[in-house]
């Protein structure tokens, strides 16, 4: 089975602060990581390699060329190839014109049986590239996925994730799917398995490669306008009581009927 | 020094598994000694016997620098965790991978990187510390085999080991040239070990006596050549210096977060005790001392992965850095007062790791003896 990873390299969100005048994210001294979900799909594609020998997992990324750093991690873990999709044309890309320009680099990659994606990225948490990914490819997808079992050949067995349980299904490869943090634990990372990442090379698309033109991506592609962008203000305090235990019972009560709860 | 990508990359991933994996048991297996299997099979997983091992021997070969990078990561939030990973990976594995025959090396050496087998190293006697060479544990021969005889102490991980490398007197006439490695295995008809040493620190990696009862061995169970053992020792102990330098890195590391974490939000007086500028004098102390063995430490481990010689830098690295080690770790109790002293502060027991290390591996004052001795040839 040939599995098509899609990750992304984040700011680690919980280091970041967010600058009080401009409101943008201070990246300065922030480390990127490989978004944690990201991490989940690549995880799950790896087990499905170590049941079944002879699968292969790339990991794809579209982003600038210090990307390469998450690759080479993702090479760690025990993906065979790694792809990194850079190009000043891509820049700027909103979530629909990421997903018309990784569609198109999956498809120069010969496509997959599985596209795994995580289900959203922490630093914009849209959880929207993953969805229209498998329109744009044609596929059929189950987003949240927190469980995954390979049947027969070709045919898989998920657990997708919702509010309050799971729904299971049956689905026939070539499918996407995306990952929530609840499917697996990622493996830690070997010492021979960064070594060996670091021997591998890291295949590198640009826009010419793809069957897509700069129109179709970047900045010009997104009908995504940023309006403002600010930090909420917590308005509502919390209230603490420190007193015995039946009187706080009785306040919590009383407050809990009036503000309709019960 | 700066480090690689790759380096950088180690470190986090060290880090990740120190503290998924191993720090949530730290204080368990210091205070139960029980070393939990399934943590020493994970080791063995991420390849961490076998970083200065050759890959053809079942290692990596990533060298010292990365070596040092592992050790100061776990020995961070674990002591007990590094001294597993110190034998394999120095005293007991360079002489297999660099003596042993083809195979002893399938024998011990790859099932050691697996994980599968556990061996250890003793040349230490009752009566033979510092000078290792009075030792007194004797190997006689009979025919194709050799007749051993004595009692080794203070051995690293000798109640769980699976073989032994135990260094024996063949021809007291010869001197160090007379000393030769016997492969000697638990199960051997007069090899016992003694009971578990109760130590101050380190307690989660256990020390015994190591026993030899007119213990038979065959010839092919020397290690390296017969006369040569001591030499092959002496050999490996620049590699053991630097190691050991990077586990006190560590353990000055944890102790100096601890301190800041403490005098953060200590309050006396009406503010945070790290307001001080007597507590700030003593911190900056700490961190200055800390980061000048690191400057040494990963100097001295980058020159070894030239191929360069290290015996001063790595004597200076070990010599320095235990001492630093035993001054932060008493600093940052001092700062944490009376709960430094309680068992509850996870500080009380990197004091008590601390204090090993100007002792093994090389006292102090023999690393002082190895760098005059350097300077003045």
């Amino acid at each position: 089975m040939k599995m098509i990873v899609c990750v992304k390299q984040v700011p680690d969100t919980a280091e970041v602060r967010i600058d009080p005048v401009t409101h943008t994210m201070i990246r300065d001294g922030v480390p990127s990581i490989l978004n944690p979900e990201d991490a989940n799909a690549l995880e799950e594609s790896l087990r499905i390699k170590d049941r079944h020998p002879g699968a292969k997992v790339i990991a794809l990324t579209m982003g600038p060329p210090q990307a390469q750093a998450m690759l080479r991690e993702c090479l760690a873990m025990g993906a065979d190839e790694a792809v990194l999709l850079t190009d000043r044309a891509v820049a700027g890309a909103d979530t629909w014109a990421t997903a018309n320009t990784i569609a198109s680099a999956i498809r120069a990659l010969g496509g997959a049986e599985l596209i795994f994606v995580g289900r959203q990225a922490i630093d914009g948490d849209t959880a929207q590239v993953g969805p229209q990914l498998a329109e744009r490819l044609g596929l059929p997808q189950v987003t949240y996925v927190q469980k995954l079992t390979t049947l027969e050949d070709g045919l898989l067995q998920v657990e997708r994730r919702m509010e309050q349980g799971y729904e299971v299904l049956r689905v026939r490869t070539p499918v996407l799917l995306s990952a929530v943090k609840e499917l697996n634990a990622p493996r830690c990372l070997s010492i021979l398995g960064i070594c060996e990442a670091y021997e591998k090379e890291i295949k590198i698309l640009s826009i010419q490669d793809l069957d897509i033109t700069p129109a179709d991506t970047g900045l010009n592609a997104s009908p995504t306008k940023v309006y403002r962008t600010f930090t909420p203000k917590t308005e509502r305090a919390g209230v603490l009581w420190e007193e015995d235990a039946g009187r706080m019972a009785g306040k919590l009560l009383t407050a809990l009927r009036e503000k309709h709860v019960i | 020094m700066i480090h690689t990508d790759m380096q950088k990359l180690i470190r986090k991933s060290v880090r990740d598994f120190a503290q998924k994996e191993v720090a949530p048991l730290a204080a368990q297996i210091d205070e139960t000694g029980e070393f939990p299997d399934e943590l020493y099979q994970k080791l063995a997983k991420n390849n961490y016997f076998g970083i200065t091992i050759p890959k053809e021997y079942g290692g990596t070969g990533a060298g010292y620098v990365v070596m040092c990078i592992v050790m100061e990561e776990l020995a961070r939030v674990c002591v007990s965790t590094t001294l597993h990973i110190t034998s394999p990976n120095t005293l007991l594995g360079l002489p297999l991978a660099n003596y042993g025959t083809p195979e002893q090396k399938k024998r011990y050496l790859l099932p050691e990187m697996r994980g599968e087998k556990e061996g250890t190293f003793a040349l230490t006697e009752p009566g033979a510390g510092s000078d290792a060479a009075s030792m007194k544990t004797t190997a006689v021969r009979d025919g194709d085999y050799y007749i051993l005889n004595g009692r080794k102490t203070f051995i690293t991980a000798a109640p769980v080991a699976d073989f032994v490398v135990v260094f024996a007197v063949t021809d007291r006439s010869k001197g160090t040239r007379g000393i030769t490695a016997f492969l000697v295995e638990r199960g051997t008809p007069g090899f016992s070990t003694g009971k578990k040493e109760r130590k101050m620190g380190v307690c989660g990696s256990p020390t015994s006596d190591v026993i030899l009862d007119r213990v038979r061995v065959h010839k092919s169970q020397i290690l390296g050549k017969e006369g040569e053992g001591f030499l092959m020792a002496m050999k490996t102990l620049d590699s053991g210096r630097i190691v050991v330098a990077a586990q006190c890195l560590g353990i000055a590391q944890s102790a100096m977060d601890e301190a800041v974490k403490y005098v953060k939000e200590r309050q006396q007086f009406g503010r945070a005790i790290g307001n001080f500028q007597g507590i700030q004098f003593m911190l900056s102390d700490m961190e200055t001392k800390i980061n000048c063995a690191r400057a040494l430490i990963y100097d001295t481990a980058q020159k070894k992965d030239l191929g360069m010689n290290i015996t001063k830098e790595a004597a200076m690295a070990k010599y320095f850095a235990s001492e630093m080690c035993n001054d932060v770790a008493a600093k940052a109790l001092q700062l944490h007062g009376g709960y430094g002293y309680m068992k509850d502060y996870p500080i009380e027991r990197i004091f008590r790791n601390a204090r090993v290390t100007t002792i093994y591996e090389g006292t102090s004052q023999i690393q002082q003896i190895v760098i005059a001795k350097q300077l003045l040839k």
